[in-house]
């Protein structure tokens, strides 16, 4: 059992695109255990944070580091869902099968660990179904069981819900806490306010791409210290 | 013009075993050349939509600028290069149905490869954080993309065969219209009508357009029963 | 017996030749013939005189079948052919609209009938494709003494097409026309028009065959090559050129040897 590949460590991370300072010097870091929430307004730097730690993006100044020398061992221990989930045109297993084909996985294996992942999201019934023509629940369903086959030890979330109706994004929830309680790290980016709580340990709040306040759920949302927070939390539910 | 149309129809189906061969070496001739042209421009265009390297827009721009290569232009290069007195004569290709694929080829390799690349630049926009995410980078990738993005590349192969089936001029040059052995459908359209016989001209054409109409009616079905099967 | 022989020579040659004389079919009738006898396939490749000859520079043909013999033998001068053979001749008419506005119809001398197109101004139209027709057109305007590059008017339409699309534009126009008469005889598109002067003797049309010269050109099939050329002129190969008729009407009388 090899060590882990957290704590994730940011480290005056700054990134530009076009001249314009997105993430302008944020400093992190990611310890494993309470499932993390990245919450923000629309614009504030949620999503381009999100990608600088799963390593889509390489930051204009600062470092990302794992606990983990081998880029490639990093890459397979963590996954990550986006907000439009994006299927290839083959079955819902096909999905699966393809994300575990590129972990490297066993061919006599991947067909039964896909069946398990979809199982575990309550879309078994539908392997054989082309993907692209379920419905944008269950989609977004079959990008989590795609990411939980890999047994990734962080899976980050990009605002998984923010695409779908309320009873969807229940199921989605329902999946999230149950990856959370089988041990899986969890961070996800989210600006729902009831979501945050409803998911999350600990908050880290973005604001116009600093991190302008970390602390544990719900002593963020009864005593948020920052003037940045309290406004936002005010903003969205005016009745606290 | 409708009696010449007629005409034309009724003494094209009494040319038989001639009208069989021709359209023959047309079907052969052109497919053959969009088989090379996707074999060889595929993987250009896929290398063009997902990987940036200096130069990319400049390959582009050509790319996109040769899809206007007049055919006879093509031919008469081509022509030059097979010929005895070029550097590729040892071949001994020109005249030959062989010098008549490689010219049509060159024409349409570039309308393949330019709109296959605009396709794949699409797909690749919607799928590059997603593949990347999962690990799939270079070549995996743009296998992955040439695969899922297989519909729309349908149709830019489609155009490589309507433009190679509709040429003329580089199939002359290169061929020669040999009686029996390089005469295709346009190169006998062609001679007809220097001739003057207008309605077997007509006749001819109306074949021609008939058979590019059912490779494009097969090519739609198939394309529709796969997208319900894949989505 | 024949047949046995025919094997045992097989393949095939490449004769670069001109688009009249495709046109008129004689090829289709005649190659068939030569094949038979000898097995050896005949591929032609029917283009403009220059363009034959051209082929013919390049090594891309084994034999070349034209009909504009000071271009021939400017041919054999540069090395290119190895000898030059009469095969047979064809002759032009003048071809001109039922109206006959120059009023030439029934006439025997075409240069006097030339004359008389330029001063009535009547539409001509010219091949203008330096092909074997219209050099033998330019040469009778200069034999009638006309300066022709000087001295056309808008009458005188120069097309740059070959003689098919050529007649096509003249029944079009009902212009006056110097065709071969093979072409003509196949022509389909015939408006208002109909031979108004024939049988003048600088109407013929003469045609050389000439093989390609391996020595300058090592690709070139000889043997094969020159079997064509020496059937051609053989009495074999004449008695077949005679033979070929269209509507009953002899179009090439053979002349090798003469």
């Amino acid at each position: 059992m090899s060590a882990s590949i957290l704590p994730l460590t940011l480290d005056n991370v700054a990134y530009a695109s076009n001249g314009q300072p997105i993430i302008p010097g944020i400093s992190l870091a990611i310890e494993a255990g309470p499932s993390t929430i990245i919450l923000g307004a629309n614009g504030a730097g949620k999503s381009v944070l999100m990608r600088l730690m799963h390593g889509l993006l390489a930051p204009s100044a600062g470092s990302v580091r794992w606990n983990e020398a081998d880029p490639s061992s990093v890459r397979r221990r963590q996954a990550m869902v986006f907000q439009r989930p994006v299927m290839l045109r083959r079955s819902a297993m096909a999905n699966v099968v393809y994300a575990l084909e590129l972990a490297g996985v066993p061919a006599a294996e991947r067909e039964a660990q896909a069946l398990t992942a979809l199982q575990e999201v309550g879309l078994r019934h539908l392997a054989h179904r082309p993907a692209r023509v379920l419905s944008g629940g269950e989609q977004q369903r079959l990008a989590l069981a795609r990411a939980w086959a890999l047994h990734p030890e962080v899976l980050f979330l990009d605002e998984p819900t923010a695409s779908l109706d309320p009873g969807a994004t229940r199921e989605i929830e329902t999946v999230i806490k149950a990856f959370d309680a089988a041990g899986t790290k969890i961070v996800m980016a989210t600006h729902n306010l009831g979501q945050a709580r409803r998911l999350g340990d600990e908050v880290l709040f973005i604001h116009q791409g600093r991190l302008a306040e970390r602390s544990p759920v719900d002593q963020f949302f009864a005593r948020p210290a920052s003037p940045e927070a309290a406004a936002f939390i005010k903003g969205e539910l005016p009745w606290v | 013009m409708l009696s010449a149309i007629a005409e034309g129809l009724q003494r094209v189906f009494a040319l038989d075993r001639e009208l069989w061969r021709i359209v023959a070496l047309s079907l052969e001739v052109s497919l053959s050349a969009v088989l090379l042209a996707t074999v060889l421009g595929l993987p250009l265009a896929a290398a063009l939509a997902v990987k940036q390297f200096p130069g990319r827009r400049g390959v582009i721009v050509i790319l996109n600028a040769l899809m206007g290569l007049p055919p006879v232009v093509v031919g008469l290069l081509v022509y030059l290069l097979l010929s005895r007195a070029g550097p590729l004569g040892s071949l001994g290709l020109l005249f030959t149905p062989g010098a008549m694929i490689v010219a049509q080829t060159l024409l349409i390799l570039p309308i393949i490869a330019s709109l296959a690349r605009q396709a794949l630049e699409d797909a690749w926009r919607e799928y590059e954080e997603q593949l990347r995410s999962l690990g799939a980078e270079g070549l995996q990738a743009a296998l992955t993309l040439l695969w899922d993005a297989r519909f729309s590349l349908v149709t830019a192969v489609l155009a490589g065969l309507g433009r190679a089936s509709a040429e003329v001029g580089a199939v002359m040059i290169v061929g020669g219209n040999i009686d029996g052995v390089t005469r295709v459908m346009t190169t006998a359209i062609a001679l007809e009508t220097s001739k003057g016989d207008l309605p077997l001209a007509l006749g001819l054409g109306f074949v021609l357009i008939a058979i590019v109409l059912a490779l494009n009616t097969a090519a739609q079905l198939i394309k529709e029963a796969a997208q319900r099967r894949f989505g | 017996m024949g047949l046995a022989l025919a094997a045992a020579l097989a393949g095939f040659i490449t004769v670069a030749s001109t688009t009249s004389t495709e046109q008129s079919g004689l090829f289709r009738h005649l190659l068939p013939i030569f094949t038979a006898k000898t097995g050896i396939e005949v591929r032609v490749v029917a283009v403009g005189t220059g363009q034959a000859l051209d082929i013919g520079r390049r090594g891309d043909a084994d034999v070349v079948f034209v009909h504009a013999k000071p271009l021939e033998e400017k041919f054999i001068a540069e090395g290119h052919g190895v000898k030059r053979y009469d095969v047979m001749y064809n002759d032009f008419v003048l071809i001109g609209p039922k109206s006959d506005p120059a009023r030439v119809a029934g006439g025997k001398d075409v240069l006097a009938a030339f004359r008389k197109v330029k001063e009535a101004g009547a539409p001509f139209v010219s091949r203008g494709d330096k092909s074997g027709t219209h050099f033998a057109e330019l040469e009778i305007w200069r034999l009638a003494g006309i300066d022709i590059a000087r001295d056309k008017g808008p009458w005188y339409r120069d097309t740059g097409q070959g003689m098919g699309p050529a007649l096509n534009t003249a029944a079009a126009m009902n212009a006056y026309i110097l065709a071969d008469r093979g072409t003509w005889l196949s022509f389909r598109n015939r408006g208002e028009l109909s031979i108004a002067v024939e049988g003048d003797r600088r109407l013929y049309n003469q045609y050389g065959v000439m093989l390609v010269n391996p020595q300058l050109h090592p690709t070139v099939k000889r043997d094969r090559g020159q079997a064509f050329v020496d059937w051609l002129i053989s009495s074999d190969g004449q008695a077949a050129i005679a033979a070929y008729k269209i509507n009953g009407e002899q179009l090439f009388f053979p002349n090798a040897g003469h």
